[in-house]
């Protein structure tokens, strides 16, 4: 069955709010994201490290290398400050666009 | 976010670009390995488990170029493709240096001929807003535009509104008194104002101040740049110095700047104001000068014309004797200078872009079979994930090097091209073309150069995009299936060496029609002999050679000390040698037949007893001078066949008289000899009446010698002019040729030998080019068909019929080139009639010589390939997949 495909757009977004409550590898990120979501949602991988490479390039988040629980040298990404706000502009923004499609799905 | 701080950012990860992609590496085998583990977990054996990330990770090379975009510049991925396509010419070097050396040729001559036309034709002249500078002159009734006399550019000049100024100019010469001696220097007589009118400020000095050129005035002179440094030794006091021309000193006023030119009298020395009314001046119906006058603001070329013709027709009333249908013509004087350069100027450069078009073609397919033996690497980029516009940027990134090294390799070209011909232009004709000290690399050729280079480069470009537009990635992987591809690309590669064969023959058309167009020149009838002639022209000083008993006392001498010069067989003299100009004309009467006072114009030659004879020229009836025919006896005058067919239609003119519009007495000639026609204007000028005259009746200060030799009349010349100087030392000399000589460097000749040589040239390149291209397109298609060709064979197919299919298909292209190249070159041909002289634009053996001459190359051009074609082992050629 193929699965719903990600809202375009919303990736940097999800990411930053995943980001939200600790940092995480991007493994983490990906698994993060699917449970949250009840394997509704499925980051690829093609298009994970590309977005985190965009983030990193805005400032929005940082890398840094650390070791996991199991011992194995991974690179785990932080939110910065600009990421915070930047994730805050983009809700704000995503909630507007909700509310203005479901107003127009609700019109009889 | 600040932009400059990712940028920044960006430049940062520029020189980390190894750390990045480690990182990034580690990571994402992380990440599979994350994902792996979990498999494992859910019960998936550790192989499949493995394949199974693996799977869903994908094109892990594509993935992480796709990381590696976010962070790169987009001119990143453009170095890289500019490495790998130097990598490329590099590992193949033989293929750029072929299509560097092509276009480098094709750009190379182009923009040569460019610079040439540019400094001919499209640079404006060196004078102060040259477009409103306009040539004034009169009409008559067989000259379009003839000199002006100098009573009516009098009056002109009085009359007129239309000019802020309106000046004359006049050729002349000066016996000019040198250490060693006398020599005869070219000058020009100008009024007043000349320079004021052009606009021209002299580099020492000053011009002529108005009123300088009244006659009684203060001999006065102004210096060209070449005299002022070949004469006086680049003296910077020169001016107030004087100058010995003609016996009388000339004061040096002023020196004309260096970069000075009047191309209507290139070779004059020396100016000098008008002054005095000379013989010819104090008559008005006697022209020797022309007019340049600007025009007054606001004033158009089309009003100033009306205005001077209504003048014209004025003076005709008041004037009838000597006006009488004299007009007014009024060009932009550039048009004067510049327009009898333009038709060989325009072909050659049309023939240059020609060629440029056939080396870019030629690149261009070659390109082609390139980009067709990169099938399979194309395919492998594809199957990475390489969009088809990213491979097609590649070959455009390809081409675009190529081009550009090219082009560059081209202006190199072009710069050494401009040396090599403008070296090639012999002396004397180059100090004819003043134009030539302005050819070079300047901001027009610039433009130019980018202009075409950017056309050459979008042409390669181009190719391999339509190419690869309709390449199938799976088909070429497999490299099995030939067939779709090939034929397409036979199609598009022959679609190619048609376009190339075709402009090959226009080339080669023009070719032959120029050079038959020269050779019927050189060969036209002339109505004399003129191999053996040796001619010199002679000047007696004024000073000493004053009356006319002295001037024949020196011409009868002459003949003499000349005729028994060892070697010499006769010796003739006349006021003008022949094939020179249709110029120092006459206007006749008939005495005794209706006449109105027309302009019944004439060529006139004063000739001595023995120029006719040593010219060969062929008495048809009556009889030549002789010595007795002298300013003592009735004048006597023969005419030229040319005359006695238009004023004499069927009668003997023999015996008739000849005089001017005004029955003067002195004037009446009877007619003693008819000649044929000795061609008197230009080789392909049209015939005019003429009339010759006892040069020892009406003799003069100029005159030119030809002697008829027994041996090389090259030879001859030295003795010759010792001979003059034994006469008398005073005597000046110059234009020591050879009769042939004198025919070579007519300005007609002049113009059809470079046409001629220069579209040859361009035409053999052409030529090889094409037969080239053509045999590429042939072996490549050869080299595809191997395997068919193979099964041919096993399947019985004889030699000759594989033969056959070979030569077929190059046959039908070079038939499709030939055809489709004939009706162009013919199209091509018309539009340039102008350089074709006895030849038509649809000559026969012209175009029949380009079909065979095409032909036979292109077909020797298949039969290689073809051979290879039909050595082909069936056995092999099956296991060659």
């Amino acid at each position: 069955m193929k699965r719903p495909e990600l809202l375009p757009g919303t990736l940097d977004m999800l990411i930053l709010k995943t980001l939200t409550r600790a940092p995480l590898h991007g493994y983490g990120i990906a698994q993060s994201i699917k449970h949250i979501s009840d394997d509704v949602l499925t980051v690829e991988e093609g298009s994970l490290y590309p977005a985190l490479q965009r983030l990193l390039l805005q400032g929005w988040v940082k890398a840094e290398w650390k070791m996991t629980e199991t011992n194995r040298r991974a690179r785990f990404y932080t939110l910065t400050v600009a990421g915070r706000k930047q994730l805050g502009l983009e809700v704000t923004q995503f909630e507007q666009m909700i509310t203005a499609i479901g107003r127009v799905l609700s019109e009889a | 976010m600040n932009p400059l701080e990712r940028i920044a950012r960006k430049f940062g990860m520029l020189f980390r670009r190894d750390r990045f992609r480690s990182d990034l590496d580690e990571e994402m085998a992380f990440h599979r390995e994350q994902v792996e583990r979990e498999l494992i977990a859910d019960g998936m054996t550790p192989a499949s488990a493995h394949a199974v990330a693996g799977k869903q990770f994908g094109n892990s090379a594509h993935l992480r170029e796709e990381s590696h975009q976010v962070i790169a510049f987009s001119w990143e991925s453009i170095v890289q493709d500019l490495r790998f396509a130097s990598r490329q010419c590099r590992q193949n070097p033989g293929f750029a240096l072929t299509a560097i050396f092509i276009l480098a040729i094709g750009m190379g001559v182009s923009v040569a001929i460019f610079a040439f036309v540019d400094a001919a034709v499209i640079q404006p002249l060196p004078y102060a807003e040259p477009n409103r500078l306009m040539d004034v002159a009169e009409s008559g009734e067989m000259l379009h535009r003839s000199n002006l006399s100098r009573a009516d550019y009098e009056d002109w000049k009085r009359l007129n509104h239309s000019f802020s100024s309106l000046d004359v100019y006049g050729g002349s010469g000066y016996l000019l008194r040198t250490p060693s001696g006398s020599e005869p220097v070219p000058a020009a007589r100008v009024s007043d104002g000349f320079f004021r009118t052009l606009g021209v400020q002299p580099m020492l000095g000053r011009v002529f101040h108005p009123g300088d050129d009244r006659p009684g005035g203060a001999k006065i002179a102004m210096l060209t740049y070449g005299t002022w440094r070949k004469r006086f030794g680049s003296r910077g006091n020169v001016v107030g110095q004087s100058a010995t021309l003609d016996g009388s000193a000339y004061t040096i006023v002023g020196v004309l700047p260096r970069n000075f030119e009047f191309a209507p009298r290139t070779n004059a020395e020396f100016f000098v104001p008008l002054l005095d009314k000379n013989q010819c001046e104090q008559r008005r119906s006697c022209h020797n000068l022309f007019g340049i006058g600007r025009l007054r603001d606001g004033v158009t070329a089309k009003a100033a014309l009306d205005e001077m013709k209504a003048i014209a027709a004025q003076l005709e009333i008041q004037y009838p004797g000597s006006n009488k249908g004299q007009g007014a013509v009024v060009e932009p004087l550039s048009e004067i200078i510049v327009g009898p350069m333009k038709p060989i100027m325009l072909t050659l450069l049309a023939a240059s872009g020609l060629l440029l078009l056939i080396a870019s073609v030629n690149v261009a397919s070659l390109f082609l079979v390139r980009s067709e033996s990169r099938r399979r690497e194309i395919a492998v980029r594809g199957a990475l994930g390489a969009t088809p516009a990213r491979i097609s940027r590649q070959f455009v990134t390809e081409a675009f090097l190529l081009g550009l090294l090219g082009c560059a390799a081209g202006i190199l070209v072009a710069n050494g091209a401009m040396k090599g011909l403008t070296s090639l232009i012999p002396k004397t004709m180059a100090q004819n073309l003043t134009f030539l000290w302005r050819v070079g690399f300047h901001w027009h050729e610039a433009v130019y150069s980018v202009c075409i280079a950017l056309l050459a480069i979008g042409l390669l470009a181009l190719t391999p995009i339509l190419r690869l537009s309709f390449l199938d990635v799976r088909d070429a992987l497999s490299d099995g299936n030939r067939s779709v591809a090939g034929r397409f690309w036979r199609r598009m590669g022959a679609n190619l060496v048609v376009i190339e064969l075709s402009l090959a023959v226009i080339l080669l058309v023009g070719a032959g029609l120029l050079s038959k167009s020269f050779f019927r020149l050189l060969h036209v009838d002339v109505g004399f002999d003129p191999t053996h002639l040796a001619t010199v022209q002679v000047v007696a000083p004024p000073t000493a050679y004053s009356k006319s008993e002295q001037q024949v006392a020196l011409f009868r001498e002459l003949d003499r000390r000349l005729s028994s010069l060892p070697g010499v067989e006769s010796v003739g003299i006349s006021t003008d040698l022949p094939i020179q100009c249709n110029c120092n004309t006459d206007w006749i009467r008939i005495v005794g037949k209706p006449f109105h006072g027309e302009h019944n114009e004439v060529n006139e030659r004063d000739v001595s007893p023995g120029y006719l004879s040593t010219l060969k020229a062929q008495l048809i009836r009556g009889r030549f001078f002789t010595a007795d025919d002298v300013a003592s006896k009735s004048n006597k005058v023969i005419i030229n066949q040319k005359l006695a067919e238009k004023y004499f239609p069927g009668e003997d003119p023999i015996g008739k008289t000849i005089a001017n519009g005004g029955l003067d007495p002195k004037s009446m000639r009877e007619i003693i000899g008819v000649v044929g026609n000795v061609r008197e204007g230009g080789l392909d000028d049209e015939l005019w009446p003429t009339e010759y005259e006892a040069l020892y009746q009406s003799p003069g200060n100029y005159v030119a010698v030809a002697v008829r030799t027994t041996g090389d009349e090259k030879a001859i010349l030295p003795s010759l002019i010792k001979a003059v100087h034994e006469v008398d030392p005073t005597l000046g000399t110059y234009g020591e040729l050879t009769m042939g000589e004198q025919m070579n460097t007519t300005a007609s000749a002049l113009i059809h030998r470079t046409a001629m040589w220069l579209v040859d040239g361009f035409a053999l390149i052409a030529l090889v080019l094409a037969v080239v291209g053509l045999y590429g397109v042939i072996a490549y298609s050869v080299g595809q068909r191997t395997r068919e060709i193979g099964v041919r064979m096993a399947l019985g197919a004889q030699r000759s019929s594989v033969y056959g299919m070979v030569m077929q298909q190059a046959g039908w292209l070079t038939a499709a080139g030939i055809g489709i190249g004939v009706a162009c070159a013919v199209g091509a041909a018309m539009l340039g009639g102008k350089l074709l002289f006895g030849v038509a634009a649809w000559d026969f053996p012209t175009l029949a010589i380009v079909a065979v001459v095409l032909a036979a190359a292109s077909l020797g051009a298949s039969f290689l390939p073809a051979h290879r074609a039909a050595s082909v082992n069936p056995i092999d050629a099956l296991r060659t997949e």
